[in-house]
């Protein structure tokens, strides 16, 4: 039974709802981060397995680009939960809701 | 034969990794949930001839950005168990209906067909030299950005680093 | 030299400039030394350029600036003939001395470097005003004139009449302006250019004498707006709010006459329509009367002065609309002698006594001002007309010339010399309130004479009040008409030029005249040499509602205020609080408060916890699949 591509992109989809439901459902920061790394993760394994059904190596290189995305912004994302768990010693998004209109 | 055990198994991690990291109240499980997740997703990059992929998602995500998680989850002290309970009255119906509702209709255009090119006659080779030949040549301006991007993420990292709310003496 | 014209202009104007920026740094007296510069040597300048026309070699000559408005004919081009030089001269000469007479007036004042500012920028407005070369030009000054007036009727603004005055006196001239405007727009319609040359020279070629006759009339209401004629005369005896100087430049020498000059400048249209002519000639004549039985009654000593002016102008009009044009003009730079020498000898008075202008708290100034006094004198017999000063020489000529036009003139000449004999009473019993009888100052108030630079001015248009007459006298030999021979050929086309009638006529005339005048003079002396003048009403015995009718200016004010100006406040204040409250400010509210209203509702959407936010995208995602499933995608 051969490994077709749609398997790993039932995976990639499988990976990435929980991902997304990781967003919806926790409360703390730094896990949704990691949720959001694993959406991002989920989508980078269709990349290239689409690009290997296709014959296309630019699938690696667009992979290569949101790993480095995702780089920036975790450093920048981190440094923006120290400075607001140093302000409110909480990592809680919940209690970030001063602008509730 | 061997790619479908692979996929067997690490497919079985992957999605452990997953489900840990969202169901687990301490974060720092989740971290290593997650890590277990990207070590796996690695696998797969090596399966599909993603070698340099596979390296870089080693060391750059496995290594490099979740030992930066876990140092932050270490450091700011929430590495005790979460409170599960939800307080937003229908986010949990609402998340829960969302995402099989994603998944239905990700199955119901998948069932047609999940792709719909032929399969190419051999996969490509992401050894080093190819996805650098193509990084320098048909993607040299977004890969120049990139460091723009990347020294402007390293100076915002500092700035926040250095910024104190409390007011000077 | 004449190629060089526009410097006439351009001295005092950069003196405004100059003076706007560094005059208040310069303080006093510099500033008004740099004013009286400039204007000083811009007379210089205008005498040098007219030296042909007093050989009689000269001709007109257009200078062309710069181009404006060429479609229109309406360029910056200056016109440089005997009548503008005429009255650029006077300009100049008047305002030099009167710009020197401020330095010594405007001492103290706190916004002395701004006074000079604004005089200057008058200057170099009216010398556009009577240098331009065609409609366009002659608008332009004709507006900046009035800008500037405004600005120095209400110089000290911090006092609300003065600022009043500046408004009244603005508002009033926008009346006449509009008729001034669709005036240019039909001589534009008619003739297709707004330069004086094509449009002034044989006119007839181009319009009916219907048209002209419109085209004139919209033209004099511009003038009778400028002029402070019947029926738009009310504003400058309020103009009086302004300081000394002021009035004797802007409201007594120059500005006010800028109609008499447009319509001589238009003089051959005016020819073409006898009933505009007519027209000028008779609200000439019934303003003068009238202006004069106000300032039989008036306590205010600049304000009899104002009403004399009106009066004065009126002469100008009647000689103006009776074809004596050069008459007109002659007039109008005798009296800009004598009147400025008037109003600059009420300042004088003025400012002896700390700013009191009731002349019930004058009197006896004779002796204490014998400078002020001396000139006042030359000034009271020249505007009452004693040969052989200058105002005998300008007025009878214009009497002579109406008396020898005939037919209804003959009745305008009757009024004209009702009026030379109330000219005598008021001016008269100017004097006697102000510098003859007893004195009546208040306590405390030591008059002084004023200091040279003050008096020097007072000096020197006194000479031209007593001795520019004599330069159009009707004699041959020396005396000869010096001033008609100048002025000639700028009138040249005019087909009717009016003369003194010839023979004994004018002898005759000038002698009922003097009569008049004398008798008037010997009433007023009579009347008001006693105690307490002041209360003393001019012809009945005791105070009358009559003489209270025409000492409030025959209610003119009044009627004014409540049929025209209370209707318009109505509306004013209706557009104000009812309309713009109600309708204006309503729809926006109505739109802010919609917006507030649905803002309301739309709030709760916006919970601030950034997980609903996430779970409602990740909604539009699945929104988004099931609208790809629908379409039938894959």
């Amino acid at each position: 039974m051969d490994v077709t591509a749609g398997w790993y992109l039932a995976l990639g989809a499988a990976l990435f709802v929980i991902g997304a439901s990781g967003m919806l459902l926790r409360r703390n920061a730094l896990v949704m981060f990691m949720s959001i790394e694993l959406m991002l993760n989920a989508v980078n394994l269709n990349f290239v397995v689409i690009g290997r059904h296709t014959g296309d190596l630019n699938g690696q290189v667009a992979v290569f680009f949101v790993m480095v995305v995702a780089a920036a912004e975790v450093v920048v994302g981190l440094a923006i939960m120290i400075a607001v768990f140093r302000r409110r010693a909480s990592a809680s998004v919940d209690d970030l809701a001063t602008l509730k209109g | 034969m061997v790619e479908l055990v692979l996929f067997i198994v690490f497919g079985a991690i992957a999605l452990a990794g997953a489900l840990s990291m969202v169901l687990h109240p301490n974060p720092v499980h989740g971290a290593l949930g997650l890590m277990a997740t990207m070590l796996s997703i690695a696998v797969f990059y090596v399966v599909n001839s993603g070698h340099f992929i596979a390296a870089v998602q080693v060391v750059v995500y496995a290594g490099a950005v979740m030992t930066l998680f876990l140092f932050v989850i270490m450091l700011i002290g929430v590495d005790r168990h979460e409170n599960l309970e939800e307080s937003l009255p229908i986010q949990r119906p609402l998340a829960i209906a969302v995402g099989i509702a994603f998944l239905v209709l990700l199955g119901l255009i998948g069932g047609n067909a999940w792709i719909t090119a032929p399969e190419a006659a051999s996969p490509p080779n992401g050894t080093v030299e190819n996805i650098a030949d193509l990084l320098f040549t048909d993607w040299l301006l977004p890969f120049e950005v990139t460091t723009l991007l990347l020294i402007i993420a390293s100076v915002g990292a500092v700035a926040l680093a250095q910024y104190d709310p409390r007011p000077k003496e | 030299m004449v190629d060089y014209i526009w410097i006439i202009i351009a001295l005092p104007l950069t003196g405004a400039v100059f003076l706007h920026f560094f005059g208040t740094r310069m303080g006093e007296p510099a500033a008004g030394a740099v004013a009286s510069a400039t204007i000083g040597l811009s007379f210089l300048y205008a005498l040098a350029a007219a030296a042909d026309f007093f050989t009689g070699s000269g001709e007109a000559e257009a200078v062309h600036l710069f181009d404006w408005i060429p479609a229109l004919g309406a360029n910056a081009q200056l016109l440089w003939d005997p009548l503008s030089a005429v009255m650029t001269l006077t300009v100049t000469g008047v305002g030099t001395l009167i710009h020197v007479y401020s330095i010594g007036y405007m001492h103290g004042d706190p916004r002395y470097g701004r006074f000079f500012t604004n005089l200057n920028f008058f200057a170099a407005s009216m010398l556009i005003l009577v240098l331009a070369d065609n409609f366009g030009l002659l608008f332009v000054g004709w507006e900046l004139v009035g800008l500037s007036s405004y600005m120095l009727i209400s110089f000290w603004f911090t006092r609300p009449s003065a600022a009043a005055a500046g408004k009244k006196a603005f508002i009033v001239n926008r009346v006449g302006d509009v008729g001034f405007l669709v005036g240019l727009m039909l001589i534009l319609a008619n003739f297709n250019t707004l330069t004086y040359g094509a449009v002034l020279e044989n006119p007839a070629r181009f319009v009916t004498a219907g048209t002209a006759t419109a085209i004139t009339l919209l033209l004099l209401l511009g003038a009778v707006g400028k002029s402070a004629q019947i029926p738009l005369f009310f504003w400058l005896p309020d103009a009086m709010e302004g300081p000394t100087p002021v009035s004797a430049l802007i409201h007594a020498a120059t500005m006010v006459t800028a109609g008499v000059y447009m319509v001589a400048r238009t003089a051959s249209l005016f020819e073409l329509s006898s009933f505009s002519a007519g027209t000028v000639a008779t609200i000439g004549a019934f303003t003068a009367l009238f202006a004069a039985t106000i300032a039989l009654t008036q306590r205010d000593i600049k304000r009899v002065l104002a009403y004399s002016t009106i009066s004065q102008l009126g002469y100008m009009f009647l000689a103006v609309g009776s074809g004596a044009y050069i008459a007109g003009i002659f007039h109008l730079v005798t009296h800009a002698f004598f009147k400025a020498l008037l109003f600059l000898g009420s300042g004088s008075v003025i400012h002896a006594l700390n700013d009191e202008q009731d002349m019930a708290k004058m009197g006896g100034l004779r002796k204490v001002m014998p400078v002020t006094h001396a000139t006042m004198v030359v000034g009271w017999l020249a505007i009452i007309g004693i040969p052989p000063l200058a105002g005998f020489w300008s007025k009878d000529e214009i009497l002579a010339i109406a008396f020898g036009e005939g037919g209804w003139f003959t009745f305008l000449w009757v009024i004209g010399l009702i009026t030379a004999l109330l000219t005598a009473v008021y001016m008269t019993r100017w004097m006697y309130l102000t510098f003859w009888g007893e004195s009546r100052w208040e306590d405390g108030v030591e008059p002084h004479e004023s200091p040279p630079i003050m008096t020097v001015p007072l000096i020197g248009l006194a000479v031209g009040g007593a001795f520019f007459g004599l330069l159009n006298t009707p004699f041959r030999g020396p005396l000869r008409p010096a001033f008609e021979h100048f002025l000639e050929p700028s009138f040249e086309g005019v087909i009717a030029m009016a003369h003194i009638p010839s023979g004994a006529t004018p002898w005759n005339l000038a002698t009922i005249s003097v009569v008049a005048a004398a008798l008037g003079a010997l009433f007023a002396y009579r009347r008001y040499r006693g105690a307490r003048a002041y209360e003393i009403p001019p012809f009945a015995s005791k105070r009358t509602g009559v003489w209270r009718w025409v000492g409030a200016g025959y209610y003119v004010d009044d009627i004014i205020g409540n049929l025209l100006v209370l209707p318009g406040k109505l509306v004013a204040a209706w557009t104000a609080f009812v309309f713009d409250n109600e309708v204006i400010d309503g729809s926006v509210r109505a739109v802010g408060g919609g917006v507030r209203r649905i803002g309301g509702w739309l709030r709760p959407l916006q919970t601030g916890f950034v997980r609903s936010y996430a779970a409602v995208t990740f909604a539009g995602v699945v929104g988004l699949l099931v609208w790809f499933v629908a379409r039938g995608v894959g």
